[in-house]
């Protein structure tokens, strides 16, 4: 097995039963290797998002085989699976999902505390550093509902990078961006595969950014086409 | 995952709903400090009450009862001795109710690591003389140094000076009932009749308030020589001997070791009181039914804000799993908000049960039976105190295990496709 795959699917299948059987996905089988830009594109309703949070660990109600950094997720308990996104994944939602309760940078080490490998200095040192390369160090100590929709969006890359996963994964991460956001979310990912050496998969219906990424993954109707 | 942290986030989810957070603490204070004041109060009016014959009445008492010879004459016959006998011919001797060695069996008794203290006690049925009336009376001769010791003699003299019952020979502390009959006044002089029929004048010291009504009518306090004076008794005579224990639950097993130990009679004090045992522990329970109700109800609120927290906080809780926060991270943080808004509430409840009781200690209750009692009893004991934040601990943690087992089982999934 090639050492470099971080990510590996094993015909994964999910089907909805209310009210009737409808399948989602259907034999899903792919890879991914270190510092791969990957983006699955598709239609509304192929089955992209469902993917995507089956290959979160998250969603567990699924059939088949997901390997991350080559262990099987297959029959892990709730607290193992919490450890290995918190640990390994770091996410990028549509809708930012900050907590507004408290400010930027606490944001984004929240996740570090979890870890717990890192020292509270350490992990803010660390996360002024990520902020930084996103250019919005000085946004550090305000609360996260004052900011604007693409600063919260970089954000919440930030705070996707701050345990040093070895994937992160994007749920329409542009979805409600305007294009000049749009542009900058794409370099900062661009950046994250060269610089960084993270793999990044990105779910998103904007064919002109999948275009620009390293690798599309089209579905359709639950397939890989 | 560090204490700190979990808290921190808490304390931020509680920062965002601030004011519902108030208002369940303030109900955990209020019920706290409801239950610490009607305890408080409660086990200060039982105090109150069951000392008006508790403190009066000596754990263990030593004396001489007037009974038939347990060993009937038939009972010697050797040709009976298995039978049962019914012919009983041998009735009660004029037997003394003296005890004999009571010195000794006193120095004996207080040298015993159990005991408090120990006072003797004799009792002289006398005529209080109203003109030509005279008026059944009882007069205990008492050490009054022992009884304000160990029976709160003092609380219950309200005129005069018990001390001088002692530094004067043929004095007396009549009960105010008797005083109020014979119109007799702190330093006046009055005649009593003794058993034997003889006549002796006796000073007026003080007067005497137990607080039962009917007692006061017949019982006065006389000094141990003037009353072994009254009977005609040599200066050894004593007919009680009084003794206090350090535990009270130890005296029938005391009463029944010193009985055989001096071949005596003993009488310990839950055969002679049970019924104020009985009251009191009533009075008790329905006090902690009512005040473990109120923290109760107070849990509800608690449970009930901690719901609608989790409601709203949704979004939070689907990206702090998402995040990879587990399950029993999420637990550990609602049940940390539950537990914070219990404790600041019970500790506030703790100070303000304090300043109720407070109040309440300073309202006037004047009382004729209870002359030294001037504002309503309220008991301090620490241990309501305790009862009642543990309680709270314990209530505010249930109610908020419920909301936060249904928090860490929020899916991610559904909360974020959702949007």
């Amino acid at each position: 097995m090639d050492k470099n795959i971080v990510l590996e699917t094993r015909s994964i299948n999910k089907s909805f039963y209310t009210p009737r059987k409808i399948d989602i996905l259907k034999d899903i089988s792919f890879s991914l290797n270190r510092g791969e830009f990957a983006s699955i594109v598709g239609k509304s309703g192929c089955g992209k998002s469902t993917l995507l949070y089956i290959l979160s660990t998250m969603d567990t109600d699924y059939t088949g085989e997901l390997l991350i950094d080559n262990e099987s997720t297959q029959n892990r308990s709730d607290v193992q699976l919490a450890a290995i996104r918190n640990e390994k994944i770091g996410f990028v939602f549509q809708f930012h999902y900050l907590l507004n309760e408290f400010s930027v940078l606490k944001n984004v080490i929240l996740p570090g505390y979890k870890l717990n490998k890192l020292s509270e200095e350490e992990l803010e040192t660390n996360g002024l550093k990520y902020l930084k390369a996103l250019g919005i160090e000085n946004l550090a100590h305000k609360r996260a509902s004052k900011l604007s929709g693409g600063e919260k969006q970089r954000v919440a890359i930030a705070r996707a990078m701050i345990n040093d996963p070895m994937i992160i994964m994007c749920d329409e991460p542009t979805g409600n961006l305007d294009n000049k956001n749009t542009d900058i979310v794409f370099d900062i990912f661009k950046e994250l595969t060269a610089v960084f050496n993270k793999t990044l998969l990105i779910v998103t219906h904007d064919l002109s950014f999948a275009e620009k990424t390293g690798r599309i993954i089209s579905m359709d109707d639950g397939r890989i086409v | 995952m560090k204490i700190k942290h979990i808290s921190e986030i808490a304390g931020a989810l509680l920062m965002a709903r601030w004011k519902q957070s108030l208002v369940a603490a303030v109900g955990v204070a209020f019920s706290i400090s409801l239950f610490i004041s009607l305890l408080g109060f409660m086990e200060g009016l039982n105090q109150l009450l069951d000392g008006l014959v508790l403190n009066r009445t000596p754990h263990v008492r030593l004396y001489n009862d007037i009974q038939p010879s347990q060993i009937q004459p038939i009972d010697l016959n050797a040709k009976y001795k298995n039978h049962h006998n019914f012919v009983k011919s041998i009735k009660p001797s004029n037997s003394d109710k003296e005890i004999y060695n009571s010195e000794q069996i006193i120095e004996r008794v207080k040298s015993d690591s159990r005991v408090i203290g120990v006072a003797p006690k004799l009792t002289a049925q006398v005529f209080y003389n109203l003109g030509n009336i005279e008026l059944n009376g009882v007069i205990s001769g008492v050490d009054v140094g022992q009884e304000v010791k160990l029976f709160a003699f003092s609380d219950y003299v309200s005129e005069g000076n018990y001390f001088d019952l002692k530094n004067m020979s043929n004095s007396i502390i009549l009960g105010k009932g008797v005083a109020e009959k014979m119109l007799a006044k702190v330093g006046d002089i009055i005649i009593i009749t003794t058993g034997g029929g003889e006549q002796f004048p006796l000073k007026v010291v003080g007067v005497f308030s137990s607080g039962v009504i009917e007692l006061d009518k017949v019982q006065s306090y006389t000094s141990i020589s003037t009353a072994q004076k009254l009977l005609g008794k040599s200066s050894s005579y004593v007919s009680d001997i009084q003794i206090k224990l350090k535990d009270m639950s130890l005296a029938p097993a005391v009463a029944l070791e010193f009985g055989s130990l001096f071949k005596i009679d003993a009488e310990d004090i839950q055969t002679a009181n049970a019924q104020f045992e009985t009251g009191s522990s009533v009075r008790s329970i329905i006090s902690y039914a009512v005040g473990i109700t109120l923290l109760i109800v107070s849990g509800f609120g608690i449970y009930n804000i901690l719901n609608m927290l989790i409601y709203e906080k949704m979004d939070t809780i689907a990206i702090l799993k998402a995040t990879g926060y587990a399950g029993s991270d999420v637990k550990k943080i609602f049940i940390t908000i539950s537990l914070s808004i219990g404790i600041s509430g019970a500790l506030a409840g703790a100070i303000f049960g304090f300043l109720f009781s407070k109040l309440i200690d300073a309202i006037p209750f004047n009382t004729a039976s209870l002359p030294n009692v001037t504002t309503y009893p309220i008991d301090y004991g620490l241990q309501y105190y305790a009862i009642a934040v543990l309680f709270a601990i314990i209530t505010t943690y249930l109610a908020g295990w419920f909301p936060a087992k249904k928090a860490s089982n929020i899916d991610p999934v559904i909360i974020i496709r959702g949007k």
